[in-house]
Formats: C-alpha cells, sequence, structure tokens
C-alpha cells in the first residue's frame, strides 16, 4: 500500500492529537519508525575503487546494503569519502547483473559464433575445461593465459597465481595494473631492490611542497587530495607546484601549474639535477654513503611490435632494461646539457617555473613530497621518468623520512596488495621473487609443497603481448578476471578485439556486469563483488585491510575466488604436469590441482569453526575450510621475516588496516630509516636493505622523444584519462544514476582555438581520428579541464565512445606499461552528425 | 506525477535475463555491437538548474547541486559555493547551509570556518543533468524496508 500525502498527513494529524492528550498510538500509527526497524548492522570495508585505499562503514538491512559513509575511525580518510565513495551501496544494483553462466551457444552446443544463452556452473566449467585440455594438449602452457586484476582481493591473486604457475605451468598471468603502475613497480625494484614506498600518507600531514608530477590527484585521488589541500591552508608557507600537459582541477588548488609538451617531463626533471648540482644543492655525504650511480642504456624503442619500423630502427629494443656503472662526474656531465634555457624552450614552461620549481628540491629546509601517477607512469619513459624523480631525492637525501618523500600512487584498490605484493606480474612470484630466479622459484615451490623444477622460469606474457599472442593465435585459452580490458586496453580495433574473436582462441570473462569484454567473449562467468565476499585489499601506502562478506551474491554469481578454486578440481596432475615431475615425485600422482593447490595442508588448515559468526563466507563453506585464512597465512610466509612481514590473519579484521612490515604488532610507517624500520641495523642510519650492498642505484637518462609526435595530418595530441565520478571503464559506477547524471557521457575537452580553426563549436558532433581509428564525440570547450592549443583529453569510461580504438600500443619499453598519454589524432566535424542538443 | 509515472517506466523494463541482457540496447555500457562498428556520439545533455532539493538515498549521502556551477571558482583565492552556503550567508542565499561535519578538522574538532580538507566541495557534491539512467538500480531505500506500506511512490 502506497502511503499518499493525505493519508501521511492524516497520520502526523493523528500522532500530534495523541501526543497532546497524552495517549500512546501503536507503532503502525507512529509518523516515523523505532525500536528495532531503525536498526542497521554496521560493518567496516574498504572502498571499492581506487588505490587510495578509504575506509568505509557499510550499513546492512535484510540482506541488502542500504548506506555507506566515511569511516571516522579509518586513518586515510577520516570520516571522507569521495562522491563515488559515497555511492558505493548503490553499486552491486544494476538491474543486468549477471546472475548465471552465459556461453555462446548455437544447435545447444557451445559456438564460437553463437548466441549467449544461459548455462549451469557445471555446463560452463565443463567446457572450459575441455578447451583447456585441448589447448594444453596441443600446444602446451604457454598457448594458455589469464588477465587478473588490481581489483583482485589478496587471496584471490594468490590463488589465481598457484593456478596458473603450478598448475597449468604457464606465467601468461598478468595483471590490468600492468596498465596503471608497472612503471612504479619495476623502477621500486631498480632503485630500491624492494617494491613500493617508503613513506605513507602521514607525509601529507609533514611536507612543506608538493610536487605533482602527472596526477590529477583532485579528481583522480580526491580524499588524498583533501589531505594535501587542508596542508596547504592550514599552513600558509606550503606549496603545491603540478606538473601537467594541460590545466585541470588540481592546478586550480595549485601555487603554481606547469603545463609542459607532452614528454619533456624527462627533461624537467633532468634540469632540475642539473641544477642542483650546479648550485652545489648535493647532499654528497648521502650520495657516497647510500648511492650507486648507474647509467641506463639508451635509444630502446618503444614497446611495439618487433617489426614496427621505430623498434627495428631502436639501438637499444632488446636490452632496455640494462644499465651499466658510473660515477657522479659522468652523471653530472649528461645532466650539464639540461640548461634552463634548453628546457625551457623544449618544454614550453617559463625559465621563472623552472627555476621555482628547482629551488623546492634544493632548499634542503623544505621537506618535498613528489607525487605521480597515470601521466608518469603511462610513459613510453615511464621508468626512466620514475628513477628521475628518485635521483632528485636521493641526490638531496629527502627521502625516507615525514615529510621528504617518492611517493608513486595506485590507481587500483588492490594493485600493490594484489598485482605487486602477491606477484601477480607475469615475471614475479610473492614478496618480490621473480619467476626467472631459481632461488626464488625454489623457495616458491617449498613453500607451495610442491615438486622441484615444477614452476616455469620463462617470463610469461605482459599485458599488450597477450593480446598481440590472442590475434596471432598463440594464446588460445585465456581467462579475463576482474577487468575490462577490451575497453581500456590500447588500439582495441586492431590488437585486442581480433584476439578475442580469432576462432582459434576460447575467451572467458568473470565480471559482474556485462561489460564490452564481456559481450566479445565466448563464456561469461557472473562474479559476486565486494562484499559480496570476504576480501583483502592493499592500498599505496602498503596498508593490508580486510572485511567480512556482508551480503550474498545475486543468483547464481560466485567469487573470482571460488570459481579458480571451483575450476581446478576439473585438472589432475596427469593431465597437466610433465611425466617427469610425476615419475620423479609419484605421490603426486593422480591428484587434482584442488588438493596439490589448495587442500594442501596448508591451506586448508582452518576449519570453517574459525569463522565469525555474525557474517557469511560462502566459499568457506562450500570448500569446508576457512579458505581466505588458509591463502593468507600460507602467502604471509613468503614475506614474514624478509622485511614484507604481515601481521597475523585475525589482527586485520579489528583494525582499519596495517601497514608493512608488520614486526612485533607495530606497523612500519617509513622504511629503510634507523629508529623508524625495524629492519635497518644499528648505527646504519639509512639503509636500503632491498638490495645486496643496501643502497639505492641512481639511474641516469636522458630526454628521449615520444613514439609518436603531432604532424601536419595528425596535429593534435591526444591524452586520454580518468574522471572524478566514473571509476575506469564505468562499470560500475555508470549504473549508479546519481554518477551517470553527474558526468553523462565522454567529451572531448579542446581549446577553443583548436575548436574555431575547425570550425567546430561546442556541443558538436565530431570524429577523433588516428592512424588505428576513430570514434564520435562531442567538443567541449569549457569545464573542469583547460587544455592548451594543440592537447586534446577523452576520458575513457564511456563504452559509447571507445576512445582506446584511436590509442597507440606503444609501452614503455622496459615496464612493459602502455602509455595512454601521447600519441597524434585529427578532430573533424562528423559529416553525418546533427548538430546535437545544445546545452 | 512525474515520478509515479517514472517508476511505472521502470517497472516495465523487463528482468534484464540472458537472452534480452546481451542486446546492446546501451552502448554507452556494453560497447556498439559489433565492437568494431562505428556509434553516433549521444548529445550533451542538459544539467538540471531547478534549484529543487534531491531525497537523498541514506543519511549520509552528499546531497546533489541541483543548480549550475560552471564557472565557479575553488581555488586557492576564492570558494564560490561557500558565498551561499556558507553560515553566515544562508539568510541572504536560503541555500542549505554546508553540514556541520564540514567544520570539523580530521581529529573532530570544531574550526571556526570551513574545514580545509572539505575545501573541495565538488570532490563529493555533484550537479546532475537529466540524462535518463542507462538501467535500472535496483537499491533498496531503508526506509521502504523499515516501513514498506508507507513509502511514497517513487522510482526504486
Amino acid at each position: 500500500m502506497d502511503l499518499t500525502r493525505r493519508t501521511l498527513l492524516k497520520t502526523q494529524a493523528a500522532t500530534a492529537a495523541a501526543a497532546a492528550a497524552n495517549v500512546v498510538l501503536p507503532a503502525s500509527a507512529q509518523n516515523i519508525p523505532t525500536g528495532e526497524d531503525i536498526q542497521l548492522q554496521w560493518s567496516k570495508a574498504p572502498c571499492r575503487f581506487c588505490g587510495t585505499g578509504c575506509g568505509v562503514m557499510v550499513g546492512v538491512k535484510d540482506g541488502r546494503v542500504v548506506a555507506t559513509h566515511g569511516d571516522m575511525k579509518a586513518e586515510v580518510n577520516r570520516g571522507l569519502n569521495c562522491v563515488k565513495g559515497y555511492f558505493l551501496s548503490k553499486i552491486m544494483y544494476g538491474s543486468d547483473r549477471l546472475t548465471q553462466p552465459l556461453m555462446r551457444m548455437k544447435n545447444g552446443q557451445y559456438a564460437k559464433d553463437g548466441e549467449f544463452q544461459p548455462v549451469s556452473w557445471d555446463q560452463a566449467f565443463d567446457e572450459m575445461a575441455r578447451q583447456w585440455k585441448r589447448v594444453l594438449k596441443e600446444k602446451g602452457p604457454e598457448a594458455v593465459g589469464m588477465f587478473g586484476s588490481g581489483q583482485w582481493t589478496i587471496w584471490e591473486g594468490y590463488a589465481a597465481s598457484k593456478l596458473m604457475r603450478a598448475g597449468f605451468r604457464t606465467n601468461n598471468l598478468d595483471p590490468n595494473a600492468r596498465h596503471c603502475m608497472a612503471s612504479a613497480a619495476v623502477t621500486f625494484i631498480r632503485t630500491f631492490g624492494m617494491d613500493e614506498p617508503m613513506g605513507c600518507y602521514d607525509d601529507f600531514e609533514n611536507a612543506d611542497a608538493f610536487v605533482l608530477w602527472g596526477s590529477n590527484m583532485a579528481e583522480m585521488h580526491p580524499i588524498l587530495w583533501t589531505r594535501v589541500t587542508d596542508r596547504r591552508l592550514s599552513h600558509p608557507h606550503v606549496r603545491i607546484a603540478t606538473l601537467s600537459t594541460y590545466e585541470h582541477r588540481t592546478t586550480d588548488l595549485s601555487d603554481m601549474a606547469l603545463v609542459f609538451k607532452p614528454g619533456t617531463d624527462l627533461a624537467i626533471l633532468n634540469y632540475i639535477a642539473n641544477y642542483l648540482i650546479q648550485n652545489n644543492a648535493v647532499n654528497r655525504e648521502f650520495m657516497d654513503k647510500h648511492v650507486n650511480i648507474r647509467m641506463a642504456n639508451t635509444d630502446i624503442g618503444y614497446g611495439l611490435r618487433p617489426d614496427h619500423v621505430l623498434e627495428q630502427r631502436a639501438q637499444h629494443a632488446n636490452d632496455a632494461q640494462v644499465s651499466q656503472p658510473s660515477n657522479f662526474e659522468a652523471y653530472a656531465k649528461l645532466m650539464s646539457e639540461y640548461t634552463l634555457e634548453r628546457v625551457s624552450e623544449l618544454s614550453g614552461v617559463s625559465k621563472e617555473k623552472l627555476e621555482a620549481l628547482a629551488k623546492l628540491y634544493a632548499d634542503p629546509k623544505t621537506k618535498v613530497m613528489s607525487l605521480w601517477t597515470m601521466g608518469f607512469n603511462q610513459h613510453v619513459r615511464g621508468v626512466w621518468a620514475n628513477h628521475m624523480v628518485y635521483n632528485l631525492h636521493l641526490m638531496t637525501g629527502k627521502i625516507s623520512e615525514p615529510g621528504n618523500s617518492p611517493f608513486s600512487l595506485t590507481g587500483q584498490p588492490s594493485a600493490c596488495g594484489t598485482a605487486r605484493e602477491v606477484g601477480t606480474f607475469a615475471h614475479r612470484l610473492p614478496a618480490d621473487m621473480q619467476v626467472n630466479n631459481p632461488e626464488h622459484r625454489k623457495h616458491a615451490e617449498e613453500i607451495w609443497k610442491l615438486p622441484h623444477g615444477l614452476l616455469p622460469e620463462k617470463v610469461g606474457y605482459h599485458a599488450v603481448q597477450q593480446d598481440r599472442m590472442l590475434k596471432d593465435g598463440k594464446l588460445n585459452a585465456y581467462w579475463i578476471m576482474c577487468n575490462n580490458n577490451l575497453q581500456t586496453a590500447p588500439n582495441t580495433n586492431n590488437e585486442t578485439y581480433p584476439g578475442y574473436r580469432n576462432p582459434s582462441n576460447f575467451v572467458v570473462v568473470s565480471d559482474a556486469y556485462p561489460t564490452v569484454t564481456a559481450m566479445a567473449a565466448d563464456l561469461i562467468l557472473p562474479a559476486a563483488m565486494w562484499v559480496e565476499k570476504e576480501g583483502a585489499y592493499g592500498n599505496a601506502e602498503r596498508r593490508t585491510h580486510f572485511w567480512h562478506q556482508l551480503v550474498n551474491a545475486p543468483g547464481d554469481a560466485r567469487s573470482d575466488l571460488w570459481q579458480l578454486m571451483e575450476f581446478s578440481k576439473r585438472f589432475t596432475t596427469d593431465e597437466v604436469w610433465p611425466k617427469e615431475i610425476l615419475d620423479a615425485n609419484p605421490e603426486y600422482k593422480g591428484m587434482s590441482l584442488f588438493d596439490v593447490l589448495y587442500a594442501n595442508g596448508e591451506v586448508n588448515k582452518f576449519p570453517v569453526s574459525e569463522l565469525d559468526p555474525a557474517y557469511e563466507n560462502r566459499e568457506s563453506k562450500a570448500f569446508g575450510f576457512y579458505v581466505q585464512k588458509g591463502l593468507f597465512e600460507e602467502y604471509a610466509a613468503f614475506g614474514r621475516g624478509h622485511g614484507h612481514d604481515l601481521a597475523p590473519f585475525e589482527a586485520y579484521h579489528q583494525v582499519r588496516g596495517l601497514r608493512w612490515p608488520v614486526v612485533d604488532g607495530k606497523e612500519t610507517l617509513w622504511r629503510y630509516r634507523e629508529g623508524l624500520d625495524p629492519y635497518v641495523e644499528k648505527g646504519a642510519g639509512i639503509q636500503f636493505y632491498g638490495n645486496p650492498d643496501k643502497k639505492a642505484n641512481l639511474v641516469a637518462a636522458p630526454y628521449e622523444p615520444p613514439a609518436e609526435v603531432p604532424d601536419s595530418e595528425y596535429d593534435l595530441w591526444l591524452v586520454t584519462g580518468r574522471v572524478l565520478e566514473h571509476w575506469h571503464s564505468g562499470s560500475m559506477t555508470l549504473r549508479v544514476p546519481e554518477l551517470y547524471k553527474a558526468f553523462s557521457g565522454a567529451v572531448l575537452f579542446m581549446h577553443p582555438d583548436d575548436a574555431a580553426k575547425r570550425n567546430l563549436r561546442r556541443g558538436q558532433e565530431v570524429r577523433i581520428v588516428s592512424r588505428r581509428g576513430e570514434i564520435r564525440s562531442r567538443v567541449e570547450t569549457r569545464g573542469r579541464n583547460k587544455m592548451p592549443p594543440g592537447v586534446v583529453f577523452v576520458p575513457f569510461f564511456d563504452a559509447s565512445q571507445l576512445i582506446n580504438k584511436v590509442t597507440l600500443d606503444a609501452t614503455d619499453p622496459i615496464s612493459k606499461q602502455t602509455d595512454f598519454k601521447k600519441c597524434a589524432v585529427k578532430v573533424v566535424l562528423a559529416a553525418t552528425a546533427d548538430a546535437g542538443e545544445r546545452p | 506525477m512525474r515520478r509515479l509515472a517514472f517508476a511505472c517506466l521502470l517497472s516495465l523494463v523487463p528482468c534484464l535475463t540472458a537472452g534480452v541482457i546481451l542486446a546492446q540496447e546501451a552502448p554507452r555500457l556494453r560497447g556498439p555491437d559489433p565492437f568494431t562498428k562505428e556509434i553516433p556520439a549521444p548529445p550533451m545533455q542538459r544539467q538540471v538548474t531547478n534549484d529543487v532539493r534531491v531525497r537523498r538515498n541514506y543519511p549520509d549521502q552528499p546531497p546533489v547541486i541541483p543548480h549550475a556551477i560552471e564557472g565557479y571558482a575553488v581555488d586557492l583565492n576564492a570558494n564560490k559555493c561557500m558565498s551561499c552556503h556558507a553560515r553566515k550567508f544562508t539568510e541572504q542565499s536560503q541555500a542549505p547551509m554546508i553540514s556541520v561535519t564540514h567544520y570539523q578538522d580530521r581529529d573532530g574538532n570544531t574550526l571556526g570556518g570551513l574545514a580545509p580538507r572539505r575545501y573541495v566541495c565538488v570532490s563529493c557534491h555533484v550537479p546532475q543533468t537529466t540524462a535518463s539512467p542507462l538501467v535500472e538500480n535496483r537499491f533498496t531505500d531503508m526506509d521502504a524496508l523499515t516501513e514498506p506500506e508507507r513509502q511514497p511512490a517513487r522510482g526504486r
């Protein structure tokens, strides 16, 4: 029965009359509910979106999430969320949630050219296992692969890594985090011998200057931006300098906006290094004691296909990662080429601004926090860019103490926790170990209780390479989990889509919603999301945080963890492991992969009686043991005692996360400095103990130009990226009406003069064309982004404007991370278009 | 009445089961069909400017902005939003005052003005366009669970 306005008023009148007469009416006659009715069950969880890792309180009633708010107790955000976080309550309730497996069928059989039909989990896994077995038999482990996610929970990534590397014996496992922060991850290892920042978010309250290198924090890390603005507005001496290829909401609140020509950030970084050297601002004692100097190989190509002319022409395309020992004099000589005049000319940034920026780093009394995200990492010289900023901090000794902090921000909630710490990259194992290191493989085999020699040593296909190998028919059985790669990979029309529809390939997509990627798959598996499962994420400041399952997933949707483990039951060791290994280790013969990987005496060690009775846990009930705890504790064995120490499992359900290494119950806020990091030996002061000599590597490199630059035909730079209101490809946020209505579709941000030159008006439909492909969009000459002439920006969240059909699949040759920020396009009026509704 | 009509319309959206689900009725969500097809860009959407308050989905939801904010400065020199929504201006402007939480610092101490950490209003409060939702959202209002019989008619 609907309560009309009239009856509502009548009820209220009755209540008022009753109150006046001092009469208590029955509850149904009261105008507001009280008592039991208004109780909600509140539990903590981290936010589902970016790498900031905000704490959220989630209110549940009758098995549904009905409210969320920022967690006051979470140190990261102290009660705040951004607009996406505040709408988390609604992300699971889009009416097109996938609730049952869907397979392409014809005449009751799987067919690549069939239509999607609902099938049971058994049918789905039967066909999938049949395809996997066929491919393994015909081509071997190298033809099987998986594309995972920085949004996987820690145990999902860990279970996937075991299944792929130890089960199917392939390292063709890579996370979408490859597109996101591989350059940062690789450079951490190259510089410090250990991944992830030495500092933490507490640096925000201690820095005197913030320098943002290719990071629009106001939109992409809004809650960390609240900590920056809080510091800036509360302490007038604090300065913010933002480097970018266009102006945006972050530059609105910056003291200095340095808009540079795409790619010339490298030259600016080297200019600052030169300034430090020329002005005696180098902390030579720190350098002598703690830093090695190396020279990078140069002319390293652009990570394109090997037959591309740019790769053929490059001198060191095949050994891009190599560097040579060097010395300060040689470094100073190289840097001396980056004079103020030359760099100002090259970058388009005024000399005054460049000098003011250099002074922030040079002044020993100014504590500098350098921050970067995709502008730096999605860069054909992303590794060099990361090195160059470390070089500045190492030269000045401004590192590993409160406020002095080179800090890489991450875009996904568990890019650090799952992609990096668990090691779901094609070259990595847990705790920073590498697949091509025999000692590391042996150690992993021991912890996993697996036969020696089982783990493959060959580095697997990275993200872009997976797409190329699918297209070329070398990768044939492929599982995509928890990402929307057909929307987010580069050059999709030519390099991604053809592989998905290649008739020799079987492509599986696990997702909560029918995404662009799912629509191009052969089998779609419905996934549980966020608080529909017990989870753990690791944020950008090394904070590991947990949540409980709070509600059930709809229909037959199941978590990625359940999917991975359940699928493993369909294989026996005899089917997937080599005969020699089984002959040498006969006790493993005839076992299922589930038994050797998950029911191995470690992972299944903890009974379901240990589950918190207040919460559901579907995976544990399905498998008969506390799955998440078993996986976590086995995984934690990799890092404990090695500088990656994680606390006991239970601890994380009590607290709002802990920053590793957690030693004697205490988290570590700043690493590598005595007194702050228990791993630094007494009297050492500073130790970069990730490297055997406990020193950091300063790696020198020059400026090299981008892979593609505008010319007379393709005369504009295209930059792609995100917006505040939508998260990545928008599969969750576009289904929240308030968020969709806040930014209802992608537009082309363009300078008014560029529009006028092409006779374009705001709102008109245009074609954005590159050498790879084209899309249609609408011209926006106003709004939040102020483009300089010659540069345009298009966000990638809108599936009706797939800007990645236009982008170039050039990568950093070392990190293999795509450069989504620099390619050449032209913009022309869409011939058939109407003028559109004028806003 | 318009809301009622909207709710009726939504209930007509078929419960999207497999066969229907995969029709490409929402290219913004699922892309063109087939993927390689070029599709037109939908027109830009009009801003909601009616100044009518919108009910929140739950108490902690930041209210959406029912007016245009084009050209509003929120920079180191000025915060345009506060010229109506600051406590001292609400009498003239009749705009809602910023929440009391916005006067508290990170540690919960109350300040004499807008907390610097809350300075960037648009991190949480967003204007709206008149675009229709791409798919129905089946989020349930807590009031609908506590007293289902008393719900004013509204889109689910």
